[in-house]
């Protein structure tokens, strides 16, 4: 039973890393019918950022809550530039062209980031410095570190912001709009590219939060670090029903309980085939996603 | 989806095959006998390793290693009458297939009489056989499974093999740590790992104590508390982690969060920089060691103090190891009075040196047989420390 508990937790921890990570995708996807396949290396971003930010403080001799939100807050900005940059260079010139350009586009993005991050950092894996002191919570004989609460916490909170941000703003007024018909927005007044651009700092911004975040948990970096998590995030975004807020944070947490379900048998070398299997499956079987709703495509 | 403009039309696809057909069998065909032999110039010997990615560690100490040898040989009037050793380098960033192509240039392009390396059996097994087909010798420092010295008669290595090591983990685990009942967790992507867990999990059982059936993981996770939280369950009395440093690190930290405080027990693939990222979780762990920097002997003192100086730290296993390894082939070049393959070959079957991790002598599976150290591995002042705790005889 402990044991079981053990997992649950562990499992909600992973799963809200694929969250975090996925709520950035949807939302491109929801504004701009995008997959923007980069979003897991601007993660990697994040997390690079945020170490080099956090080696010039010298935070790993004195852990601060305060320098950490620093940090974290630095690595955004970073992040949330660079996603502005890539939409800018690379998605806005064949806005207009077929939808598989788009995505090759993204794939060439992410190749870019991940090799280019390979030449600029090295390949060897970095350990990123402990921003904040560790510390274990036991509760019953179940263990909780305070990276993975705070993981778990940042995750819920991002999920309702954007909801709010998507439903009860003006921006976010301008998106769903966008995302409704991007020429009819246009001609509405809807500064698209803004609101486009908008979204991709968010997106991005949101990638680095959750770099740094996991980082901190997970302590080894490297420049091809978003390639499997970005691609089980992206699992997770389109189990939860791809472009819908709630459905990214429910198919996170689904992906990392299955994983950790799994990683507690003697199948836990499958664990990487096991998101895969669910995409194949949630592909053939219920396209639009546990949350996501078909919406019929007007020509 | 609109219709693609350009597409890859069947045709099209077929002369790409064609054409990647026909690159591939000239590929093929391209075999010379390698150990040209030279009878002046520099003697040429190239070195392969993990110079970058996650293996970072082993291939830097064995690079600064290699490189010391090389320079007191040539400060000494170089062999064979005063020829100079050139070293090259090849990079293979800690993987396999990188670590064959490496090979295979240094032995088709730069003619290196010679071949150094690996450190990870992987990329060992991965280049000894092209070794082997150019019939140029190849001496690994440091790459313990069995199975790499068995490529081909022109194999060799200056280190232990994993069937001791884990035979040594195995009677340290049962006599001095007193468990009964292990746990061992394997990256089922490293040849090093596997081997090492056979033996282990084999002498352990011998010896009559219990282990739970071997966990997996793959190099390059990073969580690894699930399958932790099922070994915490079983409640091993020691768990043996066999695989390399970036995990092992990790490991040892998220085995402490969840409250698991029993040893932890390593082989030689924890000898590695990014260890330390393990912090006070390395504590109460142990590791199985080639050679001890603190060993009093004047061999080894000399080789730590003029290492120290050139390199600003203590020589890890994988730089003694490399310079050992050079220290063989210099000899056996001397001996052999010629830098010819078949004959350098024979030459380093019949080597015996007195290196600074204890007496090379080659044996009939060109294995060295050789004691091992256990040391308790401590973390304190931001780094680690490797305390000397007993020497086990084969």
């Amino acid at each position: 039973m402990q044991t079981l508990l053990q997992q649950l937790v562990n499992g909600l921890s992973l799963g809200a890393i694929y969250a975090l990570i996925a709520l950035g995708y949807t939302m491109v996807y929801g504004v701009l019918r995008l997959i923007n396949f980069a979003h897991g290396d601007v993660y990697m971003l994040g997390a690079f950022a945020g170490y080099f930010l956090a080696n010039a403080l010298q935070l790993d001799a004195h852990p601060s809550v305060l320098w950490a939100m620093v940090v974290t807050t630095g690595a955004m900005a970073i992040c949330a530039a660079v996603g502005v940059l890539i939409e800018r260079l690379a998605y806005r010139p064949v806005r207009h062209h077929s939808r598989l350009t788009s995505l090759i586009t993204a794939i060439g993005v992410s190749l870019l980031l991940e090799y280019g991050g390979q030449v600029v950092f090295g390949a060897a894996p970095r350990f990123f410095p402990q921003m904040i002191r560790s510390e274990t919570y036991a509760v019953g004989g179940v263990q909780i570190t305070n990276q993975s609460l705070l993981i778990i916490a940042v995750a819920v909170v991002v999920m309702f912001g954007l909801q709010f941000i998507v439903r009860r703003t003006r921006i976010g007024k301008a998106m769903r709009a966008t995302s409704y018909n991007l020429s009819a927005a246009k001609l509405m007044g809807i500064d698209t590219d803004w609101v486009i651009a908008f979204t991709f700092a968010l997106g991005s911004a949101l990638a680095a939060a959750g770099g740094v975040l996991v980082a901190l948990a997970i302590p080894r970096i490297d420049p091809l670090m978003g390639l499997m998590t970005g691609l089980k995030a992206f699992v997770a975004a389109v189990l939860g029903g791809i472009g819908s807020i709630p459905g990214a944070m429910l198919g996170g947490m689904l992906i990392g309980l299955m994983e950790t379900g799994l990683s507690a048998t003697a199948y836990s070398t499958y664990r990487d085939a096991v998101a895969f299997a669910v995409l194949i499956l949630i592909l053939l079987l219920r396209p639009a996603g546990i949350l996501g709703s078909a919406r019929t495509e007007k020509v | 989806m609109d219709g693609p403009v350009n597409a890859l039309t069947p045709r099209r696809a077929r002369l790409i095959l064609i054409g990647a057909l026909a690159l591939a069998a000239t590929g093929a065909c391209e075999r010379r006998p390698g150990g040209a032999a030279t009878t002046t110039g520099d003697i040429v010997i190239g070195m392969y390793g993990s110079l970058t990615g996650d293996g970072a560690s082993f291939g830097q100490s064995s690079r600064d290693g290699t490189q010391m040898a090389v320079d007191e040989i040539n400060g000494g009037g170089g062999l064979l009458g005063g020829r100079k050793l050139k070293l090259l380098i090849e990079d293979d960033q800690s993987k396999p297939d990188e670590a064959a192509s490496a090979v295979t240039k240094l032995i088709t392009q730069d003619k290196v009489v010679a071949v150094l390396g690996e450190v990870a059996s992987r990329r060992s097994l991965a280049a000894a056989p092209i070794c082997q087909r150019y019939n140029v010798p190849m001496i690994t420092p440091a790459s313990t499974n069995a199975r790499v010295t068995e490529v081909g008669d022109y194999i060799f290595r200056v280190c232990f093999i994993d069937p001791f090591q884990g035979e040594v983990l195995a009677k340290f685990a049962f006599g001095d740590l007193k468990a009964r009942k292990i746990a061992v967790l394997k990256d089922i992507q490293q040849d090093y790992s596997v081997g090492l867990t056979e033996s282990v999990v084999q002498h352990f059982t011998a010896l009559g104590g219990v282990v739970l059936p071997p966990v997996s993981y793959s190099s390059g996770d990073g969580d690894f508390r699930a399958i932790l939280t099922q070994v915490r369950s079983q409640k091993p009395d020691v768990v043996v982690v066999t695989g390399y440093y970036p995990e092992a690190s990790i490991i040892a930290r998220q085995a402490r969060e969840l409250g698991m405080e029993m040893p932890l027990l390593g082989g030689d693939g924890w000898i590695g920089d990014a260890l330390k990222n393990g912090r006070e979780a390395l504590n109460n762990s142990y590791i199985c060691d080639h050679y001890s920097a603190d060993n009093p002997d004047p061999v080894v003192q000399r080789f730590v103090q003029e290492y120290r100086t050139r390199f600003a730290h203590a020589p890890d296993a994988m730089a003694a190891l490399a310079y050992d390894a050079v220290k063989v082939l210099a000899d056996s070049i001397t001996r052999a009075k010629t830098t010819d393959g078949p004959a350098l070959r024979d030459a380093i079957a019949h080597a015996e040196v007195a290196g600074v991790t204890g007496r090379l002598k080659m044996n009939d599976k060109r294995n060295v047989d050789k004691p091992a150290v256990i040391e308790a591995v401590t973390f304190k002042d931001g780094d680690v420390k490797f305390v000397y705790k007993a020497t086990i005889n084969p």
